[in-house]
């Protein structure tokens, strides 16, 4: 050895140096901080707090006087107008009217609809049953579609599987809801030419079957084909692209190259290593779109007259019923914020990595 | 150290080509075309070339990853199956250490998991936690246990390493092929891991292929040499012999510009076109950018052949270069 001449590169004494730091810089045990989810709580309980703000301020201050409205297109007399506002708590400065709404809110009492004469937390929950099964459906679906047609084409990306699928995706992706779901309709429902329509054009459920047993549940699944297509084939594609796109970048990663060197075969590269680290993107969006599923699709719902949240603030926005708008705002707005408190906690046993920011 | 095991090789490649098909427009890509080269038992061969010449492919088709187009990989004598389960048993005497180690590891995987895959994966599973242990402590991680539950996000470049060679270690394989194992990491983390491998070469008995641009990394660790160009091996041998009596042009070339400190250190920068795979030159593939073919006269040059003669390829372990200016036996014959 010390025949040669200087080609060496520095080696012995920096090594030893070296790695006595890397042993005593680390701790030895992590310890699960309770810290993060006292933060992200706190951070929850202040959006919720903003919330209650944007919400009061929206239908308070809007120019429209609720009284008037509610009058509207009958006779009333002055004394009858102030007898509805001393009522509905006009005659109160805001700051007290704020604080009542903060108090009844915490309370779970949402207000009382005008429109409907009942109390908006009741019409909500009345409306929720069938906003899930629409949404909780076409939401099962898309996810599982997209994922799993996603996970095939970033793996072989540029393969003609790839090209329609992307194409396709992309295509319904870029199509307006309200037209898909006119053509779904018309196509489906009404018939076109020698093709007979055969579904259900409106609502959940035939009235004139009975409203318990199989025929029930086999009559609302027929009604449910519709709108829940036209959802699946709206949201399905930013499931097949965020897939795509994330195994695309998986792919190259040499840990895959690691795996398959070691014996693994392709699919099981592709299941075991490269779906799991691939599917954190997907795993935001899952939980953004959970998030969003109790306010329904306002434009599907209307156009298949579905009995749920959506329909009913579509319906609430055309009186303007204002209680009832701020209620359903109120919760829409909540199940965004609990669900993206969760999907922060789900990151951190999804993504070692972020366990330790 | 420099006494060759001249019993049956750990690893050999006889007449060796991977072609990419061609794309975008471009010709197919030779990347290894034509390559004899031999690992004997417990022997550190280090394989050295610039971007581009071919050693990565042909570090993967030692591996089993790539197919080759031509030619043979044997594994102690017998011929590689490219069937998947002669693959797959292959694959337990051969293992791969990547460049990169921070990419090399699944970033979901902590240690244990990372280190035990291939065991788990040949059903090794008996007594797997001590598996782990000796792989980790053999690789210089000790205590092996403070690691167990540690991701790889977590640890420096160096333990990474550590960590992908543990992982390397847990089949008891017989070769290990490097790819850049030290390119990496920082200089002094480097020189550990280099210690590492002479040290599993020592105590175990690994046969390795140490694929780098660095012949600092060769001149610390190789037995012998072999030197890469444009998909062929242009010169092999010693390390003394390659790195000390260069014989091929570009050898030399490779050589010159590492800092002599004597007085007339001048070195001799490479010029030209860089190696492409997919338009590999007629004749020697080194002489367009070859010093002595630059400076040859016209007689000297139509003498020499050297832009319309293939070379031959050079047999698997012998000590030779491929240069038509140095072996005026092959000019004779030609």
């Amino acid at each position: 050895m010390s025949s040669r001449p200087a080609l060496a590169e520095p080696q012995t004494a920096e090594a030893a140096g070296t790695q006595a730091k890397a042993r005593t810089g680390r701790r030895p045990l992590r310890l699960p901080r309770p810290g993060y989810l006292v933060s992200k709580l706190a951070a929850a309980v202040v959006s919720f707090a903003v919330t209650l703000v944007i919400g009061f301020s929206l239908f308070n201050l809007m120019p429209a006087d609720p009284v008037r409205t509610m009058t509207r297109g009958r006779p009333v007399s002055e004394a009858e107008l102030l007898r509805l506002r001393v009522q509905l708590g006009l005659d109160k400065p805001v700051w007290e009217r704020f604080l009542d709404f903060v108090n009844d809110t915490l309370h779970g009492n949402l207000g009382y609809s005008w429109e409907y004469q009942q109390s908006v937390a009741s019409l909500t929950m009345d409306r929720l049953g069938p906003t899930l099964l629409l949404m909780g459906t076409s939401f099962a679906i898309s996810v599982v579609l997209g994922l799993w047609l996603g996970l095939r084409s970033g793996w072989r990306a540029g393969s003609l599987f790839d090209r329609i699928t992307s194409a396709t995706a992309l295509t319904l992706w870029s199509v307006p809801t309200f037209w898909l779901g006119m053509i779904l309709l018309i196509v489906f429902s009404v018939g076109v030419g020698p093709f007979h329509g055969f579904l259900p054009t409106a609502g959940m459920s035939d009235p004139t079957l009975p409203q318990t047993g199989m025929t029930h549940y086999l009559d609302v699944a027929k009604h449910l084909i519709l709108p829940a297509l036209t959802m699946v084939l709206v949201v399905y594609a930013q499931y097949v692209t965020i897939m795509r796109s994330s195994i695309i970048e998986e792919i190259g990663s040499p840990y895959l190259l690691t795996a398959r060197a070691k014996g693994l075969m392709d699919a099981a590269v592709r299941r075991k290593h490269a779906l799991p680290n691939a599917l954190l993107p997907s795993v935001t969006m899952i939980f953004m779109h959970l998030g969003t599923l109790i306010s329904g699709a306002v434009t599907v719902e209307a156009i298949f007259s579905w009995p749920g949240l959506g329909d009913l603030t579509f319906a609430a926005l055309k009186i303007p019923d204002l209680p009832l708008l701020q209620g359903t705002f109120i919760v829409f707005s909540a199940s965004v914020i609990i669900m993206n408190l969760l999907a922060d906690l789900a990151y951190r046993f999804l993504d070692p990595r972020v366990r330790d920011q | 150290m420099t006494d060759i095991d001249t019993r049956t090789p750990a690893l050999e490649v006889r007449d060796l080509s991977v072609v990419y098909p061609a794309s975008g427009g471009r010709g197919p890509a030779r990347a290894v075309d034509g390559v004899n080269l031999s690992v004997g038992q417990g022997e550190i061969v280090a394989l050295i070339g610039e971007s581009g010449c071919g050693k990565s492919t042909l570090a993967r088709a030692l591996v089993g990853l790539v197919k080759p187009t031509g030619g043979q990989v044997l594994y102690q004598d017998t011929p590689l199956d490219y069937s998947a389960i002669a693959l797959k048993q292959y694959r337990r005497h051969t293992q791969l250490v990547l460049q990169d180690p921070g990419g090399a590891l699944n970033p979901k995987q902590n240690v244990y998991d990372a280190v035990a895959l291939g065991p788990r994966l040949h059903g090794l599973t008996d007594r797997l936690p001590e598996t782990v242990r000796n792989a980790l402590a053999q690789a210089g991680l000790r205590p092996p246990e403070d690691f167990f539950g540690r991701y790889p996000h977590e640890l420096s470049g160096g333990q990474q390493q550590r960590v992908v060679i543990a992982g390397a270690l847990a089949l008891n394989p017989s070769v290990i092929v490097a790819d850049e194992p030290v390119a990496s990491l920082d200089a002094s983390v480097r020189g550990e891991i280099l210690k590492l491998m002479l040290r599993l070469r020592d105590d175990l008995g690994l046969s390795a292929l140490v694929v780098s641009h660095d012949l600092g990394l060769a001149w610390n660790i190789a037995d012998r040499v072999a030197v890469m160009y444009l998909g062929r091996i242009v010169e092999q041998g010693t390390v003394e012999e390659v790195l000390l009596r260069p014989q091929h042009p570009y050898t030399q070339a490779l050589l010159s510009v590492i800092p002599s400190g004597a007085e007339d250190w001048r070195p001799t920068l490479l010029t030209g076109e860089p190696p492409d795979p997919t338009a590999i030159p007629a004749g020697c593939r080194f002489h367009p950018r070859c010093g002595r073919w630059a400076a040859a006269s016209a007689d000297e040059r139509a003498a020499s052949g050297c832009d319309r003669r293939e070379l031959p390829v050079l047999a698997p372990d012998a000590s030779a270069a491929a240069c038509h200016l140095l072996s005026p036996t092959a000019l004779e014959t030609a």
